[in-house]
């Protein structure tokens, strides 16, 4: 069975056709692309199927389950989580708070009022885990205003990993940061996503990152599937590279 | 293991809650020493400060934690001082414990009320209904005057009360002056327990969500926190705070009028907490107390004393916008890096 199917799923803007009749199906442990050029829909339908937006129809099955009326918390309570292209973090927390606080959720230790956070052993080590996998041990007291954009990037995917989703999207975590850190960042994804057999959909512009890392890669083009395939058949697609690149044997040179 | 990583990080790791309790301690042990020192009066003017301080507390809890600017806050100590009015005079209650319990029962309702319609809605749009909710009570208390006592408001007598279960109570000759004595000890203890109560919530699970919500309510939302719920239970929380301060300030003032509903009182706590500082647990203590003073110190100076308490705010928010104690910790901070 798929983890994430969706029917049909449209969202319309207007006259903008955002997510034009979608459909996907994601299977359990795989690592999937989403690419295509600047708005073809990529990012709107992440915010489709992660209840940031609703749906104007079609329907979404996740493990079998309807949550295309779902809220948001019901998603995340499913097994859905997200990261954000544009950093969504709680800026006047610690970076440990910031993760601390994704644990006590998923726990649902936040109805808790009698308590003191900073005594619960299993949350603090938990949380503390999180930041050595995502490289921040070193920030775990600094504020997550004061932090570097790479970090903020990072920190950011860490939240929505906090909560061992089910099926995690991620929004352009390296956009925005220097080609150096990009790497170091994709890395240090990966190892993590891979390494714990999460299932993963990521928005990604950059085709060498979507190469060497995805299984699946799923072009989308005016808000439609144009194609999709593993990343030997989606380089060898000339209209493919020629709607990214605007050249047919783009992928085909690189080599 | 875990222990080695406490060490090495800063001190933002958790509240240091050694220092906090040494500091919280020698502060009480000035209070409890206080009535001994300074004149009756000045111990009148600290318990009102210290009943203002719960009622600062509870507001801030929605200001500084939640990032809501509630300007109704007055419904809620209004709700707290009106139940405690009516249960003495309707119900003859005579316990101090009994009318917490009531004024606590009361300010509660109102809170869930209010609040269930305030919270659908954030910023300027949440503020304006807070306002406006409040003065629907103000109204109610102003013209249902067979049942309010309108403007004469309704007399509570400190000495038909009782403190402790009937332990202490006031008849005789030289009741006043027993009253402030042991009235001041009551309020100072209740005040410990709220601080320690309110300090508790913020640096709970639940705390950290609502600052959460205060930092970012869409990513709040999106790593499982039912964003309006916990508003509405903090709304809750903060109005039940403010109307514990109502109850313990009518035996105080002696009686109560629609002017504690009434806008400029809701402004006057927004007030006390910048004065402190909102970004700080301590903050709307202190401000709570030095508005008291302040305030009371402008009225006897001048009949233009509303004039004097706007220029301190202005120059406050020009000036101070951390507020005393938010400018007094970052000062202590550079000192401390100083060395």
């Amino acid at each position: 069975m798929n983890l994430l199917e969706t029917v049909h799923l449209k969202r319309y803007f207007g006259d903008t056709r955002a997510v034009d009749d979608v459909s996907l199906s994601v299977a359990e442990g795989e690592f999937v692309s989403l690419v295509g050029p600047n708005g073809a829909g990529k990012t709107s339908l992440v915010n489709v199927v992660s209840a940031y937006l609703k749906a104007d129809s079609g329907t979404i099955l996740f493990r079998g389950a309807d949550l295309t009326h779902a809220s948001v918390t019901d998603r995340v309570k499913a097994g859905i989580a997200r990261s954000f292209q544009i950093v969504n973090l709680f800026d006047d927390l610690s970076a440990f708070d910031n993760v601390a606080l994704a644990i006590f959720s998923r726990q649902g230790k936040t109805v808790n009022l009698m308590a003191l956070a900073h005594l619960d052993r299993d949350v603090t080590a938990e949380a503390d885990h999180v930041l050595a996998q995502f490289n921040l041990s070193a920030k775990r007291s600094e504020l997550a205003r004061d932090l570097a954009q790479g970090e903020r990037k990072l920190l950011d995917v860490a939240l929505a990993y906090a909560l061992r989703p089910k099926l995690l999207f991620l929004d352009e975590p390296t956009s925005g940061v220097s080609t150096r850190d990009k790497g170091q960042i994709m890395d240090t994804i990966a190892s993590v996503v891979r390494g714990e057999g999460i299932t993963a959909v990521i928005v990604e512009h950059d085709m060498d990152v979507v190469f060497k890392y995805s299984d699946r890669i799923v072009v989308m083009h005016q808000g439609a599937i144009l194609a999709q395939g593993t990343p030997d058949e989606i380089r060898k697609n000339e209209q493919v590279a020629m709607i990214l690149i605007g050249s047919a044997d783009a992928f085909a040179r690189k080599d | 293991m875990a222990n080695a990583a406490l060490a090495t990080t800063g001190p933002r790791t958790g509240p240091s809650t050694g220092r906090l309790a040494t500091v919280a301690i020698i502060i009480l042990l000035v209070l409890v020493a206080l009535p001994r020192i300074v004149d009756p009066y000045q111990t009148v003017l600290v318990t009102y400060g210290l009943a203002m301080a719960i009622a600062a507390l509870g507001f801030n809890l929605l200001l500084g934690y939640t990032g809501l600017l509630s300007f109704g806050h007055s419904a809620y100590f209004g709700a707290g001082a009106y139940t405690v009015a009516f249960i003495t005079r309707d119900l003859a209650v005579q316990s101090m414990e009994l009318c917490i319990l009531g004024g606590l029962i009361g300010a509660c309702v109102v809170a869930a009320l209010f609040g269930f319609v305030c919270v659908r809605h954030t910023r300027i749009f949440f503020g304006i209904l807070t306002l406006a909710l409040s003065q629907v009570l103000w109204s109610l208390a102003f013209k249902f005057f067979w049942v309010t006592g309108g403007t004469d408001g309704i007399r509570v007598a400190y000495a038909k009360l009782t403190l402790l279960g009937g332990m202490i109570n006031f008849a005789g000759p030289g009741s006043y002056q027993r009253f402030v004595f042991a009235y001041y000890y009551y309020v100072l203890a209740v005040f410990a327990i709220a601080a320690v109560v309110m300090w508790v919530i913020v640096h709970s699970p639940f705390g950290k969500a609502l600052q959460a919500i205060r930092d970012n309510e869409v990513r709040a939302g999106f790593v499982g926190i039912p964003v309006r719920r916990y508003r509405w239970i903090a709304f809750i929380i903060s109005g039940t705070f403010t109307g514990i301060a109502g109850v313990l300030w009518v035996p105080l003032n002696g009686l109560t009028t629609p002017d504690i509903l009434y806008w400029p009182f809701s402004g006057e706590l927004v007030f006390m907490t910048v004065l402190g500082g909102f970004r700080n647990f301590t903050g709307p203590i202190v401000g709570a107390v030095l508005f008291n003073y302040l305030k009371t110190y402008a009225v006897a100076s001048s009949e233009y004393w509303q004039l004097l308490l706007g220029v301190v705010l202005v120059a406050l928010v020009l000036v101070l916008p951390s507020g005393v104690v938010g400018t007094f910790a970052r000062l202590g901070r550079r000192f401390a890096r100083r060395q």
